[in-house]
């Protein structure tokens, strides 16, 4: 069986059944939307909408609406791209990575962050599709006959890899997500009452029964996704870093561009998994799943990839200076002191600066702060992607034709018009899907719920209608030092004698006793049925002011005089 | 049962390090007169030293990473890990004496060799300052590239070395009699800061100790891919040493679960390193500028054999061979695996020193064979000495349960 230690913290809070965790995830699906919902909604829709009308413009009048000159020939399009694709990386991370790590807290956030990732890839799939200017011959960047009219595509070009990279990824990230969602669908199905929404969901669950064989197909599929995820999270955004690193530009052409792209897209992904389930939790109430442990753990995945980021700056910068290579060091010394300064020192404090604050703990448990710094590092990483795009461009090989780069209100409606858009798909998203994984979660309910942690949760002999809350005053237990205990303890055991391993029965057998309760009596120092059979009503008293738990329990069930007939056995 | 060295495995080690002396000797004979001999001797010692210094250092990392992650699976091999780790010791001071050596004759130059009355054979160009005087590029590098830069830096990350195996180890073993959770939550801390430290020093070190050979060429992905380096070489050298005393019927406590993270470890780590391989090779043979070009270009005109032989084995063989479960706790193939990385490993780092000092002459006779033998028998003898020092299984450790209950 799967053993967790006591020191840990657990993942669930408070006292939860498996029909609580179904309850409180289906509670907004089945229940009416919030009135924030629907002014957010509203919101994004408009935004959305704008940006919606901004590419229609473009498509109209032409690239020359974005503020492109001949020297700065890529700028926020590219941006954009960059920065969304990174958002998107959080998700496979969580969900393949993180599950080969066997981190069970993922469990918190991997729905969540793997809709996040399919949407966030969406909105950067628009960016080069409207950037080669018209859309309707988007399928050109497939290699296809020339028949179709279209010209074959250079398989030189990163760009190129990327279609096939970022193509990929999306198809394999939203099988994963959407196979997880499976049982879940499911589940809504069966509790579904209105006819129209049964039936969405049916088709919605493939027919998801639930039989032992479809579970087993399950965790097959799980397992070979996560493994084909795994590469997926370091090629995507390696590619991307191919499309600047394999040119010659100086600040653009450097080794250390792979990995340390896929170190920031993996953190500006946690901070926008930061931003969105912050507002998820409190909206949709899930604090009990989603607790301050979680957002530490997140808190601390952004602080090391923050580092490692801020350890390449350096390594960057250091090495433009020691490869003794002018244009690389002018690059470098541009982007600093240059004209675009404010961008950098934007980049350096959001991106290096503000994570290292997350070593204070009582900053990363700040839920607070917590939001605040994701948002910081979300602005510091789309100027990063904008300082190395940029910086690196506007003054190229000849002076004469340095030039600074201006947005126009189409490249800000259109970046603008993503977040909108992103956030009509997230909160689509939030109101008719289930958010945790309720299947999964069921399976660490008994090793990471804290009242099953703590020995508090009450173990049901006859199925009782009882609401969580009277359970929770009925396991209020009191405050017992530990010193007082070890003297209850050695009282108990002084009466009904000293046990050992050796001669160990099962105690599970006396009814009442469960696996977890043995665990308890094996640790106080009762193994047998002969120490059990000596207990008295004193001796149950005792036994229930050490552990504090099932109170009256040994008497009721007479654990006594049980032993003694299995003792005679 | 204690762990102890027994007389067989003495008498084997003895023996190859005998072996290994032997060959060296044999080596030395054949080369003394040559032009090269002294820049070879040189390089040898300065491939095996770091080879072996790099592993027992990608141990100490792995402990602290360990540490810093409460990770509850792997302290039933935390005392193997420590083993390992402690080499560190005997690395460095095997390091130290190398660049003390290099220091005072200017980067290797042995005094005898001119090449149209210019000093050659350098391990270290950029320590002779006759050669600097020559080269505005390497006076460009001044504060970095010189002795005293070099020589504090290397003392900095020593001392850290030092002083972070030696806490580690001592808290382990004051765990074992005090128990309780505070010494855990101190390794937690500490584990974090190491990480910290590390981070910049895996990176900064080996610019100095093994990028400043080629001291025209720069990459920025260097350290990295080092680390990458050193990282699986030190998970191959604790999977064979926990597949060792398994065998002799040692931690009993280890279960084919831990066997096989650790199997999943050398893929990782083999997949990451190769990552890294191709990222630094790619970016510079796509870009094809001559002066960063040069580096691949040289190692794959006269060392073809090596250079794609060590990819090759570090990529390929870990890939194919581990990537079915039933293989990561099969001893058998873990074994051929784990010494096929080594082997290939030890062709990195000689790929990474030699082409850069012995030009188009260098190549692997008794001499290299002979030291590698010779210096993988003090390695191997100086960790399990250690693993005798305590009990193979920690006790108190707030995960014990956790991982003597691994089941995957």
């Amino acid at each position: 069986m799967h053993k967790e230690s006591a020191i840990r913290e657990p993942l669930i809070l408070g006292h939860k059944t498996y029909h609580d965790i179904t309850e409180d995830v289906c509670r907004s699906i089945e229940g009416k939307a919030p009135k924030a919902w629907y002014i957010l909604f509203g919101i994004a829709l408009l935004l959305g909408l704008y940006g919606v009308g901004c590419i229609l413009y473009l498509l109209g009048t032409g690239i020359g609406t974005w503020g492109l000159n001949k020297t700065v020939q890529w700028a926020w399009d590219i941006t954009n791209f960059v920065w969304w694709v990174g958002i998107g990386h959080a998700g496979t991370l969580i969900s393949a990575v993180l599950l080969l790590f066997r981190q069970k807290w993922r469990m918190a956030i991997n729905r969540a962050a793997e809709a996040m990732t399919i949407f966030a890839v969406f909105m950067a799939g628009l960016f080069p599709l409207i950037h080669m200017g018209r859309l309707w011959v988007g399928y050109w960047v497939m290699p296809i006959p020339n028949q179709f009219g279209s010209l074959w595509v250079n398989f030189n070009s990163p760009l190129l890899w990327d279609v096939f990279a970022i193509s990929t990824y999306l198809s394999v990230g939203f099988v994963f997500w959407y196979i997880g969602l499976l049982p879940d669908f499911a589940t809504i199905r069966d509790r579904a009452k209105n006819p129209v929404s049964k039936k969405m969901y049916s088709i919605l669950s493939f027919g998801w029964s639930g039989r032992a064989k479809h579970w087993n197909r399950f965790e097959i599929v799980s397992l070979v996704l996560a493994g084909l995820a795994t590469p997926l999270v370091f090629s995507v955004h390696s590619i991307v870093s191919f499309d600047f690193a394999t040119s010659v530009i100086p600040g653009w052409h450097t080794t250390i561009f792979p990995p340390y792209f896929v170190a920031g897209a993996v953190f500006s992904g946690f901070a926008m998994v930061q931003t969105i389930m912050l507002i998820v939790r409190k909206g949709l109430r899930l604090e009990a799943y989603l607790h301050t442990k979680h957002i530490e753990y997140m808190n601390i995945v952004i602080m090391v990839t923050g580092s490692i980021v801020g350890v390449a700056y350096l390594t960057e910068l250091f090495i433009s200076w020691y490869s003794g290579v002018e244009y690389e060091s002018y690059a470098f010394i541009n982007r600093a002191t240059g004209e675009y300064w404010w961008a950098y020192a934007s980049m350096m404090t959001c991106n290096v600066i503000s994570p290292q604050l997350m070593w204070f703990k009582k900053l990363r448990t700040s839920l607070l702060f917590t939001f605040f710094i994701s948002i910081v590092v979300n602005i510091g990483m789309w100027f990063e992607r904008f300082v190395i795009i940029v910086t690196s461009l506007h003054e190229d090989f000849l002076p004469s034709s340095w030039s600074m780069f201006h947005p126009t209100w189409t490249d800000i409606g259109i970046f603008v018009g993503t977040i909108g858009l992103f956030f009509v798909f997230y909160l689509a998203f939030a109101r008719y899907f289930p958010v945790l994984p309720i299947a999964e979660l069921k399976t660490i309910l008994k090793s990471s719920g804290e009242s099953y942690k703590n020995g508090s949760a009450p173990v049901r002999t006859s199925p009782s209608p009882s609401k969580p809350k009277v359970i929770e005053e009925s396991v209020e237990v009191e405050e017992v030092s530990n010193e007082e205990k070890t003297n209850r303890i050695s009282s108990l055991i002084e009466k009904i004698g000293a046990g050992s391993e050796e001669n160990k029965d099962d105690l599970k057998l006396i009814s009442g006793v469960g696996p977890k309760l043995e665990e308890t009596l094996n640790e106080i120092g009762i193994y047998s049925f002969e120490q059990v059979s000596k207990m008295t009503k004193n001796e149950y008293d005792l036994l229930d002011s050490i552990t504090g738990s099932f109170p009256g329990r040994a008497e009721r069930d007479n654990w006594a005089e049980q032993a003694k007939n299995l003792m005679n056995k | 049962m204690e762990f102890q060295i027994s007389a067989k495995a003495k008498k084997t080690i003895f023996g190859v390090i005998g072996v290994g002396l032997l060959a060296f000797i044999i080596g030395i004979v054949q080369n003394i007169g040559s032009e090269q001999f002294a820049t070879r001797l040189m390089s040898n010692l300065l491939i095996d030293g770091f080879f072996f210094f790099a592993i027992a250092l990608g141990a100490l990392f792995f402990l602290a990473l360990q540490y810093a992650t409460e990770t509850g699976w792997s302290v039933a091999i935390k005392r193997v890990v420590e083993g390992v780790a402690s080499y560190v010791l005997v690395g460095m001071v095997v390091l130290l004496v190398v660049f003390g050596i290099l220091t005072v004759t200017d980067g290797g130059f042995f005094g005898a060799l001119t090449n149209h009355g210019h000093h050659t054979g350098h391990i270290y160009q950029w320590m002779d300052s006759e050669i600097v005087d020559h080269d505005p590029l390497i006076q460009g590098k001044a504060p970095f590239l010189t002795k005293w830069m070099f020589w504090v830096l290397t003392i900095l990350y020593m001392s850290v070395y030092y002083l972070f195996y030696k806490g580690f180890r001592k808290r382990s073993l004051q765990e074992d009699l005090e128990g309780g959770t505070k010494i855990h939550f101190k390794n937690f801390a500490k584990g974090a800061l190491f990480l910290v430290l590390f981070g910049y020093f895996s990176s900064t070190s080996t610019w100095h100790w093994l990028m400043s050979i080629d001291a025209h060429w720069f990459s920025t992905l260097y350290g990295w891919y080092i680390f990458g380096g050193m990282w699986c070489t030190a998970m191959t050298t604790i999977m064979l040493l926990v597949l060792y005393l398994k065998k002799l019927g040692h931690l009993e406590q280890v279960n084919g679960s831990h066997i096989h993270d650790i199997g999943k470890w050398i893929f990782a780590t083999s997949f990451l390193w190769s990552y890294l391989f191709f990222s630094q090779f790619m970016l510079y043979w796509y870009a094809n500028i001559p002066e960063e070009a040069i580096y691949f270009v040289f190692r794959i005109e006269h060392y073809p054999v090596i250079y794609w032989g060590m990819f090759l084995i570090n990529f390929i063989i870990p890939m194919l061979v581990l990537m079915s479960a039933d293989a990561k706790r099969n001893s058998g193939i873990l074994m051929f695996v784990c010494i096929a990385i080594i082997i290939g490993h030890w062709g990195d780092v000689y790929m990474l020193v030699t082409p850069g000092t012995m030009q188009e002459h260098g190549t692997i006779g008794f001499m290299e064979i002979g030291l590698f033998l010779a210096f993988a028998g003090v390695f191997t003898f100086f960790v399990l000495n250690t693993l005798t020092k305590a009990p193979l299984m920690p006790k108190n450790h707030p995960y014990l349960d956790e991982s003597k209950h691994h089941h995957i």
